[in-house]
């Protein structure tokens, strides 16, 4: 209810495992509301989910260990839209989850201090967990 | 007056001015393309191979210098994934490749056999292919695991080699995943066989690159 009242998003899920969805705009402001407020101190993780032409999706699972509340937020970037706003100012521990992000789906995350890939080496082209990366593309001598 | 002590400059680290390890041997380490006493052995190998009952020496001679060679096989310690494990095994005590004259060393400048146990990633890769040049010649390769024969569960994967044989030359491939140690030791003794039939030194076979 806390939370329908500040972002005019309602709260899904169960009583004490919760689901926001917000627009892309809201999404520092939203975690910020979790963190300050609902006292979610901890991020769990921080992924995304390619849609396909209904667009990326970026989720995060933050956790408030003393009251045993966890709360997924999601956010929809829309079709062909690859930027989003970065929550590293917010949750120190998202920055690699949000380079992994950018490795794998081309998410530019928006106000991240040191935006590179992470797993894959520098040279690598394309992002290959993105639906539209075609796997078996040939990389001689390797592939 | 206060007297402030001098502070120590640190000189830099020898190995700073190298860029990378690559590029030291590069300057340090390069070998001509065809080595001038190898090719003169092997012609005089030949000319006496070809001289009236010269066989027998050279045959007793190869015989000689292929057990040598097959009695010492140090493979380099490379472990990549969960083959790793079975080939720690395989060196341990139970199956105990020590009795073949194997010993698994540290250090690939000291090795005779590389041991792919594993997935090698498309990152991996030219580090794997660097290690296996500062091998000295003579030197063989086993491919353990379906990873390291073929790409195995992960062929379909983004980031896989499929197949270590795309990069380095492959003498013996075994099966498994992961492959007991019974079936890495038959490798390996495979390999002692392949060892002691080898005519000369010299031309070793090329990798395969290849794309589907």
């Amino acid at each position: 209810m806390l939370i329908q009242d500040r972002l005019g998003a309602p709260a899904g899920g169960e009583e004490r495992a919760l689901v926001v969805t917000v627009p892309a705009a809201q999404w520092r402001e939203l975690a910020g509301f979790a963190k300050e407020t609902l006292g979610c101190r901890y991020l769990s993780f921080l992924s995304a989910v390619d849609w396909k032409e209904e667009g990326l999706e970026v989720m995060a699972r933050v956790e408030n260990l003393d009251d045993n509340v966890s709360l997924t937020v999601k956010t929809r970037l829309g079709p062909g839209e690859s930027h989003c706003q970065s929550l590293v100012a917010v949750y120190r521990g998202a920055d690699w989850m949000e380079r992994e992000c950018y490795d794998m789906f081309g998410i530019r995350f928006d106000g991240h201090p040191d935006l590179r890939r992470i797993l894959l080496p520098q040279d690598w082209e394309g992002h290959p967990l993105l639906k539209s990366y075609a796997v078996d593309t040939p990389h001689p001598p390797y592939r | 007056m206060e007297v402030k002590a001098p502070v120590p400059q640190i000189p830099p680290a020898v190995w700073t001015e190298f860029k990378d390890l690559q590029e030291w041997e590069k300057y340090h380490q390069e070998r001509p393309q065809g080595d001038q006493y190898s090719s003169l052995l092997e012609s005089v190998a030949e000319g006496l191979h070809h001289f009236p009952g010269g066989f027998a020496l050279t045959t007793v001679a190869d015989s000689f210098l292929n057990w040598a060679r097959k009695s010492s096989v140090w493979p380099v310690t490379f472990g990549l994934a969960c083959c790793a494990i079975e080939m720690m095994a395989t060196f341990a005590s139970r199956f105990d490749v020590e009795r073949l004259g194997m010993v698994p060393w540290a250090s690939p400048r000291h090795s005779d056999l590389m041991i792919v146990s594993g997935t090698v990633t498309i990152k991996m890769a030219p580090m794997l292919k660097r290690i296996y040049d500062q091998m000295p010649d003579p030197k063989w390769a086993v491919s353990m695991g379906s990873c390291a024969n073929s790409g195995g569960p992960f062929r379909h994967g983004y980031h896989v080699v499929k197949g270590v044989d795309r990069v380095i030359p492959v003498d013996v491939y075994v099966p498994g995943c992961p492959p007991p140690p019974e079936s890495l030791l038959n490798g390996l003794l495979l390999l002692q066989d392949q060892i002691q039939h080898f005519r000369q030194t010299g031309q070793r076979a090329a990798p395969t690159p290849k794309t589907d």
